[in-house]
């Protein structure tokens, strides 16, 4: 890493140049962008797509107040006190959101959920929770991103569009680079999507299985079938929409392969059948083992949703939708995750950071996340934070906070930033919030 | 006229570099609430580019303009960016998995004009 300023005309604006910056929009956490910074605008990206442009380019700061109580401008003493009460009065508090902030920010929120007795969520609950319960079923052969760039040969991206929400998974890691055991790269790779829609990322593959709409688990257990040398009927062409041929062929193809590696999207996850689903998945890429190399690999949003579910998983034992009101752990997706805790109407104080429940979540959750009192960190202006109690604009990690977070192959990566921000990092914010509860929790201990 | 089509809400890239720019700015908001079917689909219930269609299931009911999605979608296929839109279709109801139903949806689509 380096970071060069360069005195310029204007001495007001110097342009600084930060080599090897991480851009945090999408799981792929690319951190080899060149950026060129002028005051607190960052005009160059080099190397980052046109999504990882749009982050850098569009973060400016903006001139809003630090901190809201009902809406109104705040300080930020205020404003932590406030957050403090609300969190150590509620009997059912939830902490959410977490895959957009740092690591540090995620081990001070899951100590505030652990002081409180509340539950703790993230949006794994709501992208990739399905496999997350998935590997606790049937395990997970996995490798890293680098091990898909040297190695792979066959590539199956299933229930996913990478080359509109990872645009770059195409060129550094999978499908396109040259790598030690596949010199020649893209001619040296075969490439399948697995999708109901011929989206942009079917053009750039070999094969399109375009299978029919909630139809994954049983085109992953017709080619399990096959990968053990069972015959099948047409009856499985009726039900995805999959000629046997096709189907025949493809296995061919992956029994060959010297490494093969099934992505795998929410397509997969968030259909009818959802753990099921990744669990066949899964189990595909196990089965396949008994031929030669393969993995299954999910394909994860957000920049630090990888690292949510690995610090959680660390500090808690289990990845998401956990409640920790009996000073212990428990894991138990469907009563503890989110959207089922709000949908049913039984938390009554969340604390959100850098998510935006009230923009995505099922209806009956949305209304109930309105009815109580909310917490939210977010650095831009979302719906969530419209209706929070207490909002705080923060800093943004990668761009203003420095910190880690993990590439969706549980790669940890630092960030290095480009511009201070006038806003406070969801760390400062959370620790000062930890700080206070503590404070009030032990001040009751010793006046009790 | 009244016929059931699956929606499947995803992302999109301009989904993602308009989101960068704002949730409220034009392109986001243009790009979250508009839904997307097979031509010969709009062809057959004489729906026109840009007009509006409601569509609706047991959660909830929305109103969106109608765009081709050329050759992107089988016939029976609708896709729409996620959004405030897609999410008042979605159940609450997770199967205990914590996940709702949030694609592979089952909606009925009426063109407005007919009503
Ligand atoms: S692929 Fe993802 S991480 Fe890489 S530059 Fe694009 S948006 Fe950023």
């Amino acid at each position: 890493m380096s970071i060069a300023e360069q005195p310029t005309n204007e001495t007001e604006n110097p342009l600084k140049i930060v080599e090897d910056a991480t851009c945090t929009f999408c799981g792929c956490v690319c951190d080899d962008i060149n950026l060129t910074v002028e005051g607190d605008q960052i005009t160059k990206a080099q190397n980052a797509c046109v999504l990882g442009k749009a982050w850098f380019f569009n973060h400016h700061i903006e001139e809003r107040p630090e901190a809201l109580i009902d809406g109104q401008p705040a300080t930020y003493e205020q404003a932590i006190d406030r957050a403090a009460e609300i969190l150590l009065e509620s009997q059912y508090p939830i902490t959410y959101g977490l895959s957009d902030t740092t690591c540090e920010a995620q081990r001070v929120a899951v100590a505030i959920t652990d002081w409180i007795g509340g539950c703790l969520d993230t949006t794994t609950s709501v992208c990739h929770g399905p496999s997350g319960m998935a590997f606790q079923g049937v395990g997970e052969v996995t490798c890293s991103l680098g091990e898909l760039k040297n190695r792979a040969d066959y590539l199956i991206y299933w229930g996913g569009n990478p080359a509109e929400s990872h645009p770059r998974h195409f060129t550094k890691y999978s499908l396109m680079p040259k790598g030690e055991f596949v010199p020649k790269g893209r001619k040296d790779r075969t490439a399948v999507l697995v999708d109901v829609r011929k989206t942009k990322t079917a053009k750039a593959v070999d094969i399109h299985l375009q299978l029919k709409p909630r139809s994954d688990f049983e085109l992953a257990w017709a080619l399990r079938a096959l990968a053990k040398g069972i015959e099948l009927d047409d009856s499985v062409e009726e039900k995805t929409g999959i000629p046997l041929e096709q189907l025949k062929e493809v296995m061919d193809g992956m029994k060959k392969a010297k490494f093969g590696a099934i992505l795998f999207g929410m397509g997969v996850t968030m259909t009818r059948g959802k753990h099921i689903n990744s669990e066949a998945v899964l189990a595909l890429a196990r089965d396949m083992n008994e031929h030669t190399r393969w993995v299954a690999k999910p394909m994860r949003g957000h920049g630090n949703v990888t690292g949510a579910d690995n610090v959680v998983s660390w500090s808690t034992g289990y990845p998401f939708g956990i409640h920790l009101g009996r000073g212990y752990p428990r894991f138990n997706p469907g009563e503890f995750t989110s959207s089922d805790v709000l949908g049913r109407g039984e938390a009554d104080a969340a604390l959100i950071i850098a998510s935006d429940p009230y923009s995505n979540f099922s209806q009956p959750a949305r209304d109930h996340l309105k009815a109580i009192n909310t917490i939210v960190l977010d650095p831009k202006l979302s719906e969530t934070a419209k209706i929070a109690k207490v909002a705080f604009t923060t800093a943004t990690y990668g761009i203003n906070v420095p910190g880690t977070v993990y590439r969706m192959d549980d790669i940890p990566i630092p960030l290095r930033p480009a511009f201070d921000s006038p806003y406070r990092s969801d760390y400062e914010i959370l620790k000062a919030i930890e700080g206070k509860i503590r404070e009030r929790q032990l001040a009751a201990v010793n006046a009790g | 006229m009244t016929e059931t089509f699956i929606l499947i809400p995803g992302r999109t890239s301009k989904q993602g570099t308009t989101l960068n720019e704002g949730k409220y700015t034009e392109g986001y908001q243009t790009e979250i609430n508009t839904l997307k079917m097979n031509p010969d689909d709009m062809e057959r219930l004489g729906i026109a580019e840009g007009e509006d269609v409601r569509m609706w299931n047991e959660y909830g009911s929305v109103v969106v303009p109608c765009s081709t999605g050329k050759d992107e979608l089988p016939p029976g296929l609708l896709f729409i960016s996620y959004g405030d839109k897609s999410s008042q279709l979605m159940p609450g109801e997770t199967h205990g998995s914590g996940m709702p139903d949030s694609k592979g949806l089952d909606v009925q689509i009426q063109k407005i004009s007919n009503n």
